[in-house]
């Protein structure tokens, strides 16, 4: 049947982002995370036709730059870029001749003399894509540096998030888990507050920023407290690696005390949406139940990913001039 | 600017019928063709000609929106709405006939991005093209309908407009005519 929408924005659709490179969520404004909320809603649709690609960005090139381990945001990225006919090559930093010494800007200057339109960086380096995006002529995408901001992962989350429970406007979302070395924190407390979302952070004491209150956001230690207080939970995996000393006695001790069982879902007498922005550490943040039940919305925040991230080339892509 | 009426809301009901009626003669009962309306304005002409073969016919067409916005071969090039309208085909469109419905038909080159969206959705045995206006030898690419509701003959400065009775107020096909100042 034919559905006549009112699907003119008109005054909306002609514009890109007001930001030159996606650096972090703190920099976009609302009308920005809207403007890239509709667009992956499109793109939503493209990726579940049969052929699922589109010929805009024919003459782009993206650089998948990864200075840390990753899988999925690189995998998601790389089939972004495809599904929307740029041509995509990866450089991760394990094989490369960073570890001959090389710099930072050099490395990429390399690659963009090989004409590159836009870097997908990913390092350990808190503002490493901001500095790049002052010493280069591409596109920069932030995929994560270091501690600090992972906004394609915030806008995948709220994205997520709004397909399941409508507008955030007064929803109350907790992220629980280490909050101390996640990005993905720091990411999703600013899209949701964007967005007119009540934010909790939850977990161990000694994972939880000292002054993080200034950002206007609730703090809990308890679990339970937490689910029901909150519509959603984001789980955050904990970060082993980021780690130089243990923050709490033992991965069961965290588990038993901020693990989610479906005893703990059963007992809350209400259904909330289970998030993780993966990789799971089964039994530890989330249980195997949990994980796989109708609560969890994780494969869709997987899906969902791609959409959004063809979202940001797109737009990103459309202030590049020839 | 000058205007000048090219379709009155008499004319264009009349014309509408009538372009239904040629579908009728090729696609009779409809049983394998379907309409696929162009956003953002040929999806208004796909729901009016429904209205109509829904009168005549036992079982109403099947109908879906394209939108090309991600295959025009402008991006980047001009000013053109980067944010797409809706994409609705809920069917399969493999071996069944096509008929890509807009409102005006002018250079081509949406047609062209048209058909490349529609063939990522499957392959039609038969594509077909309905316009309710066609702004003859003004093609940049070899493009032709094969069903017409009127012609006219334009110069590249003037518009021609399409107004919708549910959107606009009324249904009216107008040719604006700007005033060069030389």
């Amino acid at each position: 049947m034919v559905k006549i929408g009112l699907n003119f924005i008109l005054n909306k659709r002609m514009s890109s982002l007001s930001v030159d490179h996606l650096l972090g969520i703190r920099n976009l404004s609302v009308d920005d995370i809207e403007r890239i909320f509709q667009t992956a809603q499109s793109f939503k649709e493209v990726i579940n036709r049969p052929i699922k690609k589109v010929p805009s960005l024919r003459d782009i090139t993206l650089a998948n730059v990864f200075f840390e381990n990753s899988t999925r945001t690189r995998l998601s990225f790389e089939l972004a870029a495809k599904r929307l006919s740029a041509d995509v090559i990866n450089f991760t930093a394990s094989n490369s001749s960073v570890k001959k010494g090389e710099t930072l800007i050099d490395t990429v200057n390399n690659i963009l003399a090989m004409k590159v339109d836009m870097v997908v960086l990913r390092h350990a380096s808190p503002g490493a894509a901001s500095f790049l995006s002052k010493h280069t002529k591409a596109k920069i995408i932030n995929a994560g540096d270091g501690t600090h901001e992972h906004p394609t992962q915030a806008l995948l989350d709220a994205f997520s998030l709004r397909e399941k429970l409508g507008e955030l406007n007064g929803k109350r979302i907790a992220i629980i888990g280490d909050i101390l070395h996640s990005r993905v924190a720091l990411s999703n407390i600013y899209c949701l507050q964007k967005l007119g979302a009540e934010v909790l952070v939850c977990g161990p004491s000694s994972l939880i920023p000292k002054g993080i209150d200034s950002l206007g956001v609730k703090v809990s230690h308890d679990l339970t407290e937490t689910l029901l207080w909150c519509d959603a939970a984001n789980f955050l995996r904990i970060q082993l690696e980021r780690q130089d000393s243990p923050f709490f006695p033992s991965l069961r001790d965290y588990a038993l005390q901020f693990g989610l069982t479906s005893e703990i879902m059963e007992s809350l007498n209400k259904s909330i949406i289970v998030m993780h922005p993966g990789p799971i550490n089964r039994g530890v943040e989330i249980s195997s139940s949990v994980a796989d039940s109708s609560d969890s919305i994780i494969l869709d925040q997987v899906e969902n990913g791609v959409a959004i991230r063809m979202a940001v080339i797109y737009l990103l892509a459309a202030q590049i001039e020839r | 600017m000058e205007k000048q009426v090219i379709l009155d809301p008499q004319q264009f009901d009349l014309t509408v019928t009538r372009l239904c009626h040629e579908l009728l003669e090729q696609h009779a009962d409809f049983s394998n063709s379907v309409l696929i309306g162009l956003q953002p304005r040929g999806i208004h002409l796909v729901s009016r000609m429904l209205d109509k073969l829904q009168e005549i016919l036992p079982t109403p067409p099947m109908c879906g929106n394209l939108d090309i916005t991600f295959h025009r071969d402008d991006f980047r090039r001009r000013e053109i709405p980067l944010i797409p309208s809706v994409t609705n085909i809920d069917f399969s469109i493999e071996n069944k006939k096509v008929i890509l419905v807009d409102d005006v038909l002018y250079t081509g080159r949406t047609i062209r991005s048209g058909l490349d969206a529609l063939l990522t959705f499957g392959r039609p045995i038969q594509v077909q093209l309905l316009v309710l206006i066609d702004r003859r030898f003004k093609r940049d690419l070899p493009i032709q309908a094969d069903y017409i509701g009127k012609s006219v003959d334009t110069l590249n400065h003037e518009r021609v407009k399409v107004s919708w009775k549910n959107i606009d107020g009324e249904d009216r096909v107008e040719l604006y005519i700007k005033q060069t100042h030389e």
